[in-house]
């Protein structure tokens, strides 16, 4: 699904050079649930933002879903993120003045879907995180946990094979989080393939897999061990 | 696609109100300032006999002081009237297949009708031979100019402007009926449709921006009622003028001339015969400068008189610059509205939109700002036109909207709005996303 070889990449600025990532290589197959680790500065969001075909890289290959993204343009790597890949963020990153049903238009729009089509996904996938009643709402009516829902549901309208989830849980207490994490799970099982990164090591022990990253490497994982138990009724499956 | 980047962008826009109301008066204000001046100058600087401009002509003839030019400024330009007897000569021609000798004149008009209820008022009076209202295409409403016996005959016959017939007969078709010029009555032949030429390109010398006179009655009637004129009359030579025909011997220039001429022979053939007619007059002790006989079509004769002052031009090109300096203040306003679109561009981005994506829907949003602010600066503009006419009567003709201008405005306040914008959406559609997510 995604394969990273001895990715590296180098901020600049005229006085220093951080070295975000160096020699990274990982891969994540199909299906799986991949937690990445590490401290803070360690290059977890490089990494993500990499995945998510939202920043360049300077050495190394990117093998997504089989296709090598090295020398994609612009037009390209945007159609690959909004075709095969959905994006959940710490701040839920919901445009305020859209409310609950526009926000989750808006990727299904840059795909080009008809109007009916636009509906029953967007329904479909309020329906799945519990909001479909509050679809007129903004998102300033919502609490954080269910801003974080709206987010995933926009996310999985997409109906993407891959789900990047950068800190989901970070601004939320608690039950909140076990919540949103349940989702999470609950997608993968239907078949959709999600990398996660926290610091929550509570959280991360959810994943079928941890990746520890440190100083722009991974320095720990664990080898994935075949498909996890119980996959096959919610994401991207309840969604098709 | 269009339709939800016209979406986002108004959503966009009522997001921060008071910069969007700055974009949209700073646009405006600069539209309206180009539109009022661009208004005032395509009126002044329009040729309102186009479609006859290669055979109408003006005459000019260099009778004036051998010691000192007519223009001290342009000594070979010759004097825009003619004297009284050089105009007749101009008339007695059979060259030209129109012939025209005019001047002002001015009476009370007034009812011929006891009962009637129109009071009477002072007019300026067009006293011209008959071709007129052919050569210069003068619509009517109601009826006909003269003919040539009646001008011959100086007939008591009149043609009303569409205002005086207003004020006279209530708009009513008054042919036939009869009014009162000072004390003498006139039959009315016919009453032109509205006709307002700008500029009053047939006598630029006596008000080249006024109205058309409100009436015209046979140029004969004014040598018979010994009527003065009511324009610029200029002289050079001390003569005695102690009566109304010594007036009409004088060297004093005062009447227009023109002539139409639909062949190049027939402009051959006027230009010799004025050159043997001076010839002719030279021998009588006239005409003593150098042979300075001149045949200017419309557009030449406009621009002889300068009826577009440099001061126009002048104040277009500043009306511009103030639209420039506008825009300019646009596209900082663009910027800082821009900048803090930054997070929810990113997030844009990160769904799928490329940067061509972005750019169009941005552009779409400052077209919006473009076209809203260039309809209030029309709206603006015709305040603005509106105040000048109260201001200034005599701007009456050249201060009325034209819709083409305003269409015109429309368009440049388009292409404004999106060049004002070309650079903050180019810098929009720049931004990585990345660092902008986390932060949001």
């Amino acid at each position: 699904m995604l394969e990273m070889q001895h990715i590296s990449k180098v901020y600049r600025t005229e006085l220093i050079e951080t070295h975000a990532l160096r020699d990274f290589s990982l891969k994540v197959e199909e299906g799986e649930f991949v937690a990445v680790t590490g401290p803070s500065g360690s290059g977890k969001t490089t990494f993500l933002n990499i995945a998510g075909l939202l920043e360049t890289f300077d050495t190394g290959t990117y093998r997504l879903d089989g296709e090598s993204v090295n020398d994609l343009d612009d037009d390209a790597r945007s159609r690959i993120r909004n075709q095969k890949i959905g994006f959940i963020f710490q701040s839920f990153n919901l445009i305020p003045d859209l409310d609950l049903f526009d926000n989750v238009d808006v990727p299904l729009r840059y795909r080009g879907l008809n109007a009916a089509e636009r509906k029953r996904r967007i329904t479909q996938s309020l329906e799945l995180v519990g909001l479909a009643s509050r679809m007129r709402h903004v998102p300033a009516q919502l609490s954080g946990g269910q801003q974080q829902r709206v987010a995933i549901a926009r996310a999985l309208a997409g109906e993407p094979r891959f789900l990047l989830a950068d800190e989901p849980t970070g601004n939320l207490d608690s039950l909140m989080a076990r919540q949103v994490l349940d989702l999470l799970e609950e997608i993968n099982r239907g078949g959709t393939t999600v990398v996660m990164v926290t610091h929550d090591a509570e959280l991360a022990r959810r994943a079928h897999r941890n990746v520890h990253v440190m100083d722009g490497k991974v320095t720990d994982f664990q080898p994935y061990e075949g498909r996890p138990i119980g996959a096959g009724t919610a994401g991207r499956a309840a969604l098709a | 696609m269009f339709g939800y980047h016209l979406r986002l962008g108004l959503k966009s826009l009522r997001r921060n109100p008071v910069l969007t109301v700055l974009m949209i008066g700073a646009i405006a204000l600069g539209i309206a300032v180009c539109l009022t001046t661009l208004n005032v100058y395509s009126m002044v600087s329009g040729n309102p006999l186009a479609s006859r401009n290669d055979v109408v002509y003006a005459v000019q003839m260099d009778g004036w002081d051998v010691t000192e030019p007519w223009n001290k400024d342009h000594p070979t330009y010759a004097p825009w009237e003619l004297t009284f007897r050089d105009a007749q000569a101009v008339y007695e021609s059979n060259i030209p297949d129109r012939k025209v000798i005019m001047r002002k004149g001015a009476f009370v008009l007034g009812s011929s009708d006891e009962k009637s209820e129109a009071k009477p008022y002072i007019v300026e009076a067009r006293l011209t031979t008959p071709d007129f209202f052919s050569m210069f295409a003068v619509p009517f409403k109601f009826g006909a100019g003269w003919d040539a016996e009646a001008e011959r005959s100086a007939e008591p016959v009149i043609v009303l402007g569409d205002k005086a017939n207003e004020k006279m007969f209530g708009g009513a078709d008054s042919v036939g009926k009869t009014v009162k010029l000072d004390d003498k009555e006139y039959k009315v032949l016919g009453v032109l449709d509205h006709w307002s030429p700008v500029p009053k390109f047939y006598d630029l010398n006596n008000g080249s921006l006024d109205e058309p006179e409100d009436v015209f009655i046979p140029y004969s009637r004014g040598e018979l009622l010994e009527v003065v004129s009511a324009g610029n009359v200029n002289c050079w030579k001390p003569e005695p003028i102690d009566s109304f025909r010594a007036f009409l011997a004088s060297e004093c220039v005062w009447i227009q001339s023109w002539v139409e001429l639909r062949t190049p022979a027939k402009v051959e053939a006027f230009k010799s015969f004025l050159d043997g007619y001076v010839a002719e007059q030279k021998k009588l002790g006239r005409f003593s400068r150098p042979l300075n006989n001149k045949l200017s079509k419309v557009s030449e004769w406009l621009q002889l008189n300068e009826v577009v002052e440099k001061d126009n031009s002048v104040l277009l090109g500043i009306s511009f610059m103030f639209l420039a300096v506008c825009l300019l203040n646009t596209v900082g306003l663009l910027l800082a509205k821009f900048s803090g679109k930054v997070g929810v561009v990113s997030l844009h981005r990160a769904l799928g939109a490329s940067r061509k994506m972005i750019f169009r829907q941005h552009l779409v949003e400052v077209s919006m700002v473009g076209v809203v602010g260039g309809l209030l600066g029309i709206g603006m503009g015709w305040l603005l036109l509106l105040a000048l006419r109260q201001l200034y009567n005599s701007y009456e003709a050249v201060t009325h909207l034209d819709w083409t201008i305003g269409l015109i405005a429309l368009g440049i306040a388009l292409v404004a709005g999106i060049l004002a914008g070309l650079y903050p959406t180019w810098r929009i559609c720049r931004v990585q996303p990345a660092p902008h997510l986390k932060t949001q």
